[in-house]
């Protein structure tokens, strides 16, 4: 081999090797933690349980979605549960309100979930929009204007459903929660398609690489042309639109809107894609890293459930495994590039 | 403190010995068998051009790398490998090139970060000032010293790196590129500082770009090339042309291009403007600049250090906003009330400071260039076509000889002119009208710097109207056809090239004021 040759081959071959180390090293740990839950429990692998722990990621798993974008911009939004709550409460009275403010329906010609899903990511999508103006014009940091939207939409939730729940929704709503296509939960079915989507925005359009610009270096952003404060401002819109869209699924797996539906929410969707790879400090991240984030979470508090470890060990162990798993990846990193 | 330190009467010869370095990265020989000799109070030049090994020889001289082969000898001892804290309190006191000041802190907590004077475990601040003023006043600053960095402009910064390795009482400073963002006059006033410190016994290793200092302020020069030692020696007798011959290893021309334009019409015309002091650090406004842009031919502006050079470029760009006067484009009146609309009309800016500004350093060089053209990029309405990214890479590449391995790799890995490269390949993409840009080539090595002044040089024969803002006398003269002299936000002169010698653009510069 010439020199010439091994020049080239570290080049391109090298770099390629140490980007896939890079990037799986997250999903190695993924697959050790799989392993060892197999091993204590071999039901932890049959495919109810597999879908089991998928339906219950992939209602914050779309959150997580939105949330990587924000982060990628260097924000923050810590209102997520709350806005989830507030769309799920508004779309669930738009749908009593539809569908004659019935109690529990079985009838299955019923739209009603059309007007509480579409309600849902309105809702979702407008106070994205407000707080992505407020940060934008006002100049306020996201973690302030997101930290007072977290109490707003809250307590708004309170007020629309007089501090309880709205519950009891027709099959064709509740089906979005509980049913299945193909033999998959419509959750599931949903987050793959948000994830794909969300994948494809980021990587392959002008609008997901102006995400990336605006993350990595804002004024430079600015001075080759970039409209700044509409990137954004559309990203706080994106997680928005897809905690509206939460809050319907989650409503339509409980059958029931609820006024503390999502809380901590926030605190989950920002570790799975923090465990994900995306940096912080914006400018570094992608999709697939979120999903197998998200995915880590939920097999964690999964695989603790069936050890039978008790509910107040679980999130010290949780809390815990989060900042190894961080630092497991920094480790990774850290020595492969060298 | 001008009394020759006793302890340093005994000491051996040599300050700094490095035999036979050698570090060799995944794919890269970065030094190959390296050796270097420093005396006390000497000062010693090591050149090269970006990517020649320069900065990892002073990486493994600070302790921030390790050598693979070779021994370093200071102060007569063999040195381990150890923390660049260590070696800073051995005595080596490194100042980069990118600054490593913390920005919301004050001067004085600057430059003694890490050192703060102590009593009972209390930072003694009155004294923490003091001492700074005093370092300050040796290099002929007059700032308080509770000054946060923030407030100061780039060359000041540079002026508070050196205050700190001072602060040090190193015996060795190692200064990369110090004199990048300076201008004429605070360049003078570094290299008066350096010789002040030869004359403490200090030993300096000095490296820089601008061959025209080597001879003033050097003793004897190291040049590496690809990561060999390429020549070395005393610097008497050595002409700056055979330098740049051993660090490119062929004749490089700084030859007058300018002066020869046939100007075209009146691009974009500034009448009367006035700008308020920016919040972002400056501290000149512009006092009713007028000027007049011309397509096909390059302008210069030169002048020193807080002219309002760069305040000038924002208002054009449409960065800053102004306070009071008009910009006409093609003799209509415009209002650009961000970079987007000044875009939107053709008129493009290369920023000054090109970590900050200009690079998105988590990307890599493909989406660096093609950002501002993704619109012409698409396929299937919506998506980035990769291909098509490519071609533009790949064009731009061979039109500006920029070199890299691959489009996919991070441009932060590129050197310094190629990055620059980078950043003018996505802005000619865009076929601006006017191009304006701000010290284009700093931090560029000699040949890269000779081959951007021909693109400049090019771009103008082509019609378009280009702004070149540049602290380095030599760079305005050899590619303008017109040059405008700035001093303190207002200008003082305009000269056609051919008339301009630095004298004469100096005079119009720099004429002191009274303070």
């Amino acid at each position: 081999m010439t020199t010439e040759q091994e020049h080239r081959s570290v080049g391109s071959w090298g770099r390629g090797a140490v980007a896939f180390l890079e990037r799986f090293g997250i999903l190695i740990f993924l697959v050790l933690l799989i392993v060892f839950f197999y091993s204590q429990n071999n039901r932890f692998l049959s495919q109810r349980n597999i879908f089991n722990i998928l339906t219950e990621v992939s209602i914050y798993g779309v959150i997580a979605v939105g949330m990587t974008y924000v982060i990628l911009t260097a924000g923050i939004d810590l209102s997520v549960g709350s806005v989830l709550a507030f769309a799920a409460m508004c779309g669930a009275v738009i749908a009593k309100g539809a569908s004659d403010d019935r109690f529990s329906s079985g009838s299955n010609v019923d739209t009603g979930w059309v007007a509480a899903m579409a309600t849902a990511c309105m809702v979702g999508l407008v106070a994205g929009w407000i707080h992505g103006l407020a940060t934008t014009k006002l100049k306020v940091p996201p973690f302030v204007v997101t930290l007072g939207g977290m109490t707003v939409w809250r307590g708004a939730t309170l007020v629309l459903g007089k501090g309880g729940p709205i519950s009891g929704f027709d099959d064709s709503y509740r089906m979005w929660g509980k049913g299945e296509f193909w033999g998959v939960p419509i959750p599931v079915v949903v987050f793959a398609i948000v994830a794909i989507l969300g994948h494809v925005v980021l990587r392959y359009t002008p609008f997901g690489r102006k995400v990336y610009a605006v993350g990595c270096n804002r004024e430079a952003a600015r001075l080759v042309g970039v409209n700044t404060d509409r990137v954004i401002t559309s990203v706080y819109v994106i997680v928005g639109l897809l905690s509206g869209l939460a809050g319907f699924l989650l409503s339509a797996r409980l059958s029931s809107a609820e006024a503390v539906a999502g809380e901590m929410f926030e605190l989950r969707v920002i570790a799975s894609v923090v465990i994900g790879g995306t940096s912080l400090f914006g400018g570094i991240g992608g999709i697939g890293g979120t999903v197998v984030g998200v995915i880590l979470i939920g097999v964690l508090i999964n695989g603790l459930v069936i050890m039978n470890v008790g509910a107040y060990y679980q999130q010290i162990i949780i809390g815990i495994i989060i900042v190894l798993a961080v630092a497991f990846d920094t480790f990774a990193k850290s020595h492969r590039s060298r | 403190m001008t009394a020759p330190d006793p302890m340093r009467e005994g000491t051996p010869q040599l300050c700094l010995s490095v035999q036979d370095i050698t570090k060799r990265f995944p794919g890269v020989l970065a030094l190959d068998n390296v050796s270097l000799e420093i005396a006390p109070g000497e000062v010693h030049a090591l050149l090269g051009e970006n990517g020649a090994g320069k900065s990892t020889l002073l990486k493994i001289l600070s302790g921030a790398e390790t050598s693979d082969a070779g021994t370093i000898t200071f102060g007569g001892r063999i040195l381990p490998p150890e923390r660049p804290l260590d070696r800073q309190a051995r005595g080596i006191a490194t100042i980069y090139q990118e600054f490593s000041l913390l920005p919301e802190l004050s001067i004085a907590e600057n430059v003694f970060l890490g050192r703060e004077p102590l009593q009972f475990g209390f930072v003694q601040w009155r004294q923490m000032f003091r001492e700074t003023s005093r370092i300050l006043e040796r290099l002929g600053i007059t700032i308080n010293p509770r000054t946060p960095v923030a407030r100061l402009s780039i060359a000041e910064q540079q002026m508070i790196e050196i205050a700190r390795a001072l602060s040090m009482r190193s015996d060795l400073i190692v200064m990369d590129e110090p004199t990048a963002a300076l201008g004429s006059r605070e360049v003078k006033r570094l290299h008066a500082i350096v010789n002040d410190l030869r004359r403490q016994n200090i030993a300096i290793l000095y490296i820089t770009h601008r061959l025209e200092e080597v001879p003033l302020l050097c003793d004897r020069f190291s040049v590496l090339r690809d990561g060999r030692l390429v020549g070395a020696g005393a610097i008497d007798g050595v002409e700056t042309d055979d330098l740049v011959r051993m660090m490119v290893g062929r004749d490089v021309e700084f030859e007058r291009q300018g002066g020869r334009a046939v100007a075209g019409s009146t691009v974009l015309e500034a009448r009367g403007l006035r700008t308020r002091l920016s919040s972002r650090g400056g501290s000149v406004s512009l006092k009713n600049v007028s000027i007049e842009i011309r397509s096909g031919e390059v302008l210069g502006i030169a002048g020193l250090v807080g002219a309002g050079r760069t305040e000038l470029a924002r208002a054009l760009f449409g960065a800053d906003s102004l306070h009071d006067g008009e910009l006409l484009l093609d003799g209509e009146k415009t209002r650009l009330r961000s970079p987007r609309d000044a875009i939107r009309r053709g008129i493009f800016l290369v920023p000054e400071d090109r970590k900050q500004q200009a690079l998105f350093l988590t990307q890599s060089a493909c989406r660096n260039l093609t950002l501002p053209s993704l619109k012409r990029l698409l396929r299937m309405w919506w998506f980035v076509d990769e291909r098509a990214e490519e071609r533009l890479l790949d064009e731009y590449r061979g039109k500006l000889n920029i070199r890299m391995a691959t489009g996919r790799q991070l441009i932060s890995s590129l050197s310094g002119g190629n990055q620059q490269k980078v950043v003018l390949s996505r802005l000619i993409a865009c076929r601006p009208k006017v191009l304006i840009l701000d010290e284009p080539t700093r931090g560029v090595d000699v040949g890269a710097k000779a081959e951007i002044h021909q693109i400049l040089v090019d771009l103008a024969r082509r019609g378009v109207a280009v702004v070149v803002i540049s602290s380095e006398l030599a760079e305005v003269m050899a590619i303008s056809d017109r040059v405008i002299t700035m001093r303190e936000g207002c200008i003082t002169g305009e000269l056609n090239a051919l008339e301009a010698t630095e004298e004469t653009l100096m005079s119009k510069m720099a004429i002191e004021t009274i303070t």
